[in-house]
């Protein structure tokens, strides 16, 4: 038997492992750093699995562009050395979409959050989806309402607490893939913190995919789920995601109630279908002979011939 | 060559914003606007442009705003509910300095109101129905003419301050059908591109009263946009006092210091005018009529059209009723834009509002009666 | 001289096309000003419909009709809904088929109305086999009795403003209104 380990001691022999080396600070502002993520948050390894998954799309982080709403997740385009949408709450993917149809030659990348594009953007993320716009969605899906302290969200899981649920919460949560899919996305997965290898995959397969990608990567938030969960430490946190997971191919005899409690991973759509802004420039070539014209803002003179 | 044509207000006004360059457009189908949508979405496959239905305004907004960083003249028609689902997104675009064109096709409300009535009571929800300190551009014309010229004009002011900028006009310009020219060319207000290199460039600079440069996202600035209190490079600085006040302030006098360059008017017969008829958009069309009547029948009455209810043009309103001593503003609500005019007179001339609410426009003999009744004896 | 105008009937009938036909062939084609609005209610067919037209050779202000030179009614709801509004000495256009004009009798009288009548919906049924273009056979009947427009105006206006594919069908109904109205 080993004693269990009172987590917030620090065994001074503990030898303090090296700092990793950061491939990825390069594409960071480092002059926005230090961040304001708390410690043990998922937004780091969601960042770092990103870049990952980028590099292996072979995409040009010259060519991204990110767009997010509000919320901690939504924080992280600010801290990336690319073109960025800080927007309003919920509405980034509508933004998005005005960002993408203006420039489709952009790779545009959506960071959101649980209440960001579920609840108060619920309603842009069906549609962004039933569109099947080339955007990757990287939803992080922390069960709470960060930002504000710890407040319920719409997936929050039935029985656990939260600032506004001080008796636990009563209602049935989203599953954000499966709703996702059913509205039409051609990509979608979801995976954990704990899973970044098939995270960093399904990230570059969106990446790839063209038309409308969700990757919902389920997080901890142990300053706000974790604490008022009994689950105080990110150690603890990821544990329970761990011990909660189970993989799409193995849920097909699982009843509703034996599910309840389980996040279930894997990729749900891997298809392909007609994509919008595709549309457009086919309505344009139609129309006007050539794809929808760039940087229409910039020009003093119209080509006249052409209208 | 100049052609003619015999048209509807909003297919005016949608027309007007393909000269002006505009090539995307998002929106939700509401009366009395949708048919400036319908014209666009007809209109700008052929022209290079993107036409998108979005899922409601609010999305219609946050669209138009990201087409706008993408590169693109951007606009959006809606009527008075729309623009009220519209007010969270149009904050964002005033604190990040968005150009784009809203076209409000006002209706009878409060609420869903009057659909297919024609009312000016969205004049104060645009000038301060989003949160927050700014100060909006509006344009409000009379004709069906003007309704393309100032849809060219509002461009042209977006892209030159980078500010969203209204179209203010009622059901009874958008859906009415008058002659109107169509110039072959017209005088286009392009974008400023940045000069400076990445590394230099200032997005959101503290420049006195002047507009900054903008980047289209792709140009290689990697701009950051944020709708929280941001720095000069665009970084968020929210507990920061003196951040948030310098970036409001020059937000606001980027429009205040520059409102003679914005603001036009057009008057008649003021020069020794005892009563002076106030008035913006449609009900222009029966003040005119009301004021010929009444210098026929001996009375020194006169009119100020206000092409730019915002920024308010004080020092004009001010200078052409000088001599005027009663003041008449008719309004198709209870009393809102006569409450600026009252400030600028603070006391100096007699401010009688003429309200007429109903969805109707009032009529020259209206007019004529309230001329007739503060001063015409 | 400023002339208004108000065609009215029930939704559907094409009483707003009318309308802009008869604007637009003022304004485009005999070069004088015209302004045309309409109203209308939440119902897309059926319903009262009306559209109004200003003519004039000088600049038009107000842009409304107030007190119509010629009202032209094509169902007698609308008839009875605006008569009254009617100039002294106005001119009046019914399709006889479609209004009471007994009921009127004394009205006419009374605002010494001159009353020209056109079987637009009949004529439109029995001779042109088109049912939808009883509006065009009013305007030709409005082009006759009135002479508000010219009638190589109006012939270019309907070109203009009727779909492609349509057009001898509109002008044989023009052309059917200008033979059918009678006073």
């Amino acid at each position: 038997m080993v004693d269990e380990i009172d987590e917030y001691t620090i065994d001074d022999d503990f030898e303090k492992p090296k700092r990793a080396k950061a491939p990825f600070i390069k594409y960071l502002r480092e002059d926005r750093l230090p961040h304001i993520f708390c410690p043990g948050c998922g937004n780091g390894t969601i960042i770092n699995t990103f870049f990952k998954g980028m590099e292996e799309a072979n995409i040009d982080f010259e060519n991204v562009a990110m767009v997010s709403g509000i919320g901690c997740s939504s924080r992280i385009p600010g801290y990336i050395k690319c073109d960025s949408l800080h927007t309003t709450h919920g509405r980034a993917l509508s933004f998005a979409t005005g960002l993408k149809v203006s420039n489709p030659d952009l790779d545009v990348v959506v960071f959101t959050g649980d209440g960001d594009c579920a609840s108060i953007g619920g309603n842009h993320l069906i549609h962004a989806a039933r569109r099947n716009i080339n955007l990757t969605v990287i939803c992080i899906n922390n069960n709470i309402y960060g930002m504000t302290g710890g407040q319920i969200s719409p997936t929050s899981p039935k029985g656990s607490y939260g600032s506004t649920a001080p008796y636990g919460n009563r209602d049935k949560p989203f599953h954000l893939a499966e709703l996702v899919a059913a509205a039409g996305a051609t990509y979608v997965a979801r995976w954990t913190t704990v899973q970044v290898e098939s995270a960093a995959k399904s990230i570059e397969k969106g990446l790839k995919n063209k038309g409308f990608s969700f990757i919902e990567i389920v997080s901890q938030c142990p300053t706000y789920f974790g604490r008022k969960n009994k689950m105080k430490t990110p150690v603890k946190m990821m544990d329970h995601i761990k011990n909660s997971t189970i993989y799409i191919n193995n849920t097909k005899l699982m009843s509703e109630h034996e599910l309840a409690d389980k996040i279930v991973v894997g990729e749900f759509v891997d298809k392909s279908a007609p994509e919008f802004t595709d549309n457009l420039q086919e309505l344009s070539k139609e129309n006007y002979g050539d794809k929808t014209l760039r940087r229409s803002a910039f020009l003093k003179n119209f080509d006249e011939n052409k209208e | 060559m100049v052609e003619k044509l015999f048209i509807q207000g909003n297919e005016a006004c949608a027309l007007g914003a393909i000269k002006a360059g505009c090539r995307f457009f998002a929106g939700y189908p509401i009366t009395p606007s949708t048919e400036v949508a319908e014209n666009l979405a007809r209109l700008l496959p052929k022209y290079g442009g993107s036409f998108v239905q979005m899922e409601d305004e609010i999305s219609s907004m946050g669209a138009v705003i990201g087409a706008s960083w993408g590169g693109s003249k951007a606009m959006t028609a809606t009527s008075g509910p729309g623009i009220s689902l519209m007010q969270e997104n149009l904050g964002y675009a005033f604190m990040t300095e968005t150009p784009l064109v809203i076209v409000n096709v006002q209706r009878g409300s409060p609420s869903t109101g009057q659909p297919t009535m024609a009312s000016q009571s969205d004049m104060m929800q645009v000038r301060w129905g989003s949160h927050g300190d700014y100060e909006p551009i509006a344009l409000s014309p009379s004709s069906v003419q003007e309704y393309f010229d100032f849809t060219i004009k509002a461009f042209n002011l977006s892209e030159k301050y980078r500010v969203p900028v209204f179209l203010m006009t009622e059901e009874s310009i958008g859906h009415m059908r008058e002659k109107i020219s169509i110039p072959k060319s017209v005088d286009l207000v392009a974008r400023k591109e940045p000069t400076m290199s990445p590394d230099e460039f200032l997005p959101f600079k503290n420049r006195k009263n002047a507009t900054n440069p903008m980047p289209a996202f792709g140009d290689g600035y990697k701009v950051h946009v944020s709708g929280l209190t941001h720095n000069e490079i665009g970084y968020p600085d929210t507990n920061n006092p003196k951040t948030h006040a310098v970036l409001v302030k020059r937000l606001c006098n980027k429009i205040l210091k520059n409102r003679e360059k914005i603001t036009s008017v057009k008057s008649e017969f003021t020069d020794d005018a005892d009563v002076v008829v106030v008035c913006y958009g449609a009900p222009v069309r029966s003040v005119t009529t009301a004021v010929k009547e009444a210098r026929e029948e001996g009375i020194k009455a006169g009119y100020l059209k206000i092409n730019t209810p915002w920024p308010f043009p004080d020092d004009d309103v001010k200078a052409v009723c000088e001599s005027a001593k009663d003041i008449i503003v008719p309004e198709m609500n209870l009393g809102q834009m006569v409450h600026e005019v009252e400030r600028v007179f603070a006391g100096d001339a007699e401010v009688h509002l003429l309200s007429k609410i109903g969805g109707e426009l009032p009529k020259p003999s209206e007019v004529l009666n309230a001329i007739k009744s503060v001063g015409g004896n | 001289m400023r002339k208004e105008i108000r065609i009215a009937g029930f939704g559907g009938q094409g009483v707003i096309l009318a309308g802009i036909i008869i604007g637009k062939a003022a304004s485009l084609f005999d070069n004088i000003n015209a302004v045309q609005t309409q109203s209308y209610g939440p119902e897309a067919r059926g319903g009262a419909s009306k559209c109004d037209v200003v003519i004039s050779d000088e600049e038009i202000d107000y842009p409304k009709v107030e007190n119509p030179d010629i009202l032209v009614a094509m169902s007698h709801e609308a008839l009875i809904k605006y008569m009254v509004d009617l100039k002294q000495g106005a001119t009046l256009i019914i399709d006889p088929d479609m209004v009471q004009e007994d009921d009127i009798k004394d009205f006419i009288k009374e605002r010494d109305l001159t009353v020209y009548h056109a079987k637009a919906t009949a004529t439109t049924v029995n001779e042109i086999h088109l049912k939808i273009v009883a509006n065009i056979v009013m305007v030709g009947a409005i082009t006759k009795a009135t002479g508000i427009v010219s009638e190589e105006a109006a012939r270019k206006s309907i070109l203009d403003s009727v779909p492609k594919g349509t057009e001898n069908k509109n002008i044989d109904a023009f052309e059917a209104g200008m033979r059918i109205v009678e006073a």
